[in-house]
């Protein structure tokens, strides 16, 4: 199969960002929350030891046109026999029986009071400076400093190794890169609507992609 | 549909607050820990301005305490704000009052809106 699909280790669903908002907690508190489109997934297949060598589930997320699905992912979705999804991603860890073809629901999966993990991909920030890139401290700002205030200082030795150390951290480019963000509690999953609303941010811009699982 | 406001009111709590403008004399009963002792301490002043929408409306109460102001913001959703009483319509020909900052004796007075 020449399908690049993305897998995580635990029982999880894939969801569209919708964006930020804040609520009272019962102790008064101001929450940040992310409002998450969860599902609905449809299970496109089931990977098995015997014919696979692990055990995982595979979820689509959005439908799409035949006409986007090329040859291969059309004869992958036609196996399973369920309309072409955008999105596709494994889970492994299942905590039960999946039928192929199964449609699963944020009800299903998540509840509230637990806490979840979030991958996305972070928004792009272009070509950056150490500064925000790396969190370098920049230069002080008086005692005689002209150009280099945010300036990434020495790059390593002198004539000894006479080159800079690999990885050395410069500038370049910044987000846009799968980020995970562990640990957000769930206030609330609203099944009429398949909304997942977490506490705290999750990455990636509003309407992007992200995976949220246990 | 707006799925984040779908989300907000999900959360909604559903108080059943009399409605008041700017002008208006409140008094607010909020609760406050002491300690692990809660109460509710109340606050009676005129409403200078109200801000925001949903569930993130909130409102700005000033009152003269001695020759001095007092200020406080309380946000309508906080599980804090218990009770809120309305004393007094004031006629005000503007949404945020803060000209009465300015003021102190009879010049900060507001005119009650009669029927």
């Amino acid at each position: 199969m020449g399908l690049r699909v993305n897998l995580i280790e635990m029982p999880g669903l894939i969801g569209k960002k919708i964006g930020m908002t804040s609520v009272f907690s019962a102790d008064g508190k101001n929450l940040p929350c992310t409002v998450i489109e969860t599902g609905p997934c449809v299970v496109t297949q089931i990977k098995t030891l015997e014919k696979d060598g692990y055990e995982a589930v595979q979820f689509g997320f959005l439908e799409k046109s035949e006409k986007h699905t090329n040859k291969a992912e059309a004869g992958h979705f036609k196996a399973a026999g369920v309309a072409p999804q955008r999105h596709l991603v494994e889970f492994k860890g299942a905590e039960r029986e999946f039928k192929l073809g199964e449609v699963i629901t944020v009800d299903n999966m998540f509840e509230e009071n637990i806490y979840v993990d979030v991958v996305g991909t972070s928004k792009g920030k272009g070509f950056q400076g150490v500064v925000k890139r790396h969190g370098f401290g920049g230069s002080e700002r008086t005692h005689g400093q002209q150009s280099q205030l945010r300036s990434a200082g020495s790059l390593g030795a002198s004539s000894w190794p006479s080159r800079v150390m690999k990885g050395k951290k410069m500038a370049g480019r910044t987000g846009g890169e799968r980020v995970t963000i562990q640990n957000l509690l769930v206030l609330k999953v609203i099944p009429e609507q398949n909304l997942l609303v977490v506490k705290g941010s999750v990455p990636g811009a509003k309407g992007s992609t992200v995976i949220i699982y246990k | 549909m707006d799925l984040i406001k779908v989300a907000e009111q999900a959360f909604d709590q559903e108080k059943n607050f009399p409605a008041f403008k700017a002008g208006d004399t409140v008094t607010v009963g909020y609760r406050i820990k002491e300690g692990n002792k809660e109460r509710i301490q109340e606050f009676r002043g005129d409403v200078i301005k109200i801000v925001g929408h949903l569930n993130k409306k909130r409102f700005t109460v000033r009152k003269m305490s001695g020759n001095v102001g007092v200020e406080r913001i309380f946000p309508m959703d906080s599980p804090f704000v218990e009770t809120i009483t309305v004393n007094k319509r004031g006629k005000v020909r503007r949404a945020k009052l803060y000209y009465l900052r300015e003021r102190t004796g009879k010049k900060a007075r507001i005119k009650e809106r009669r029927y």
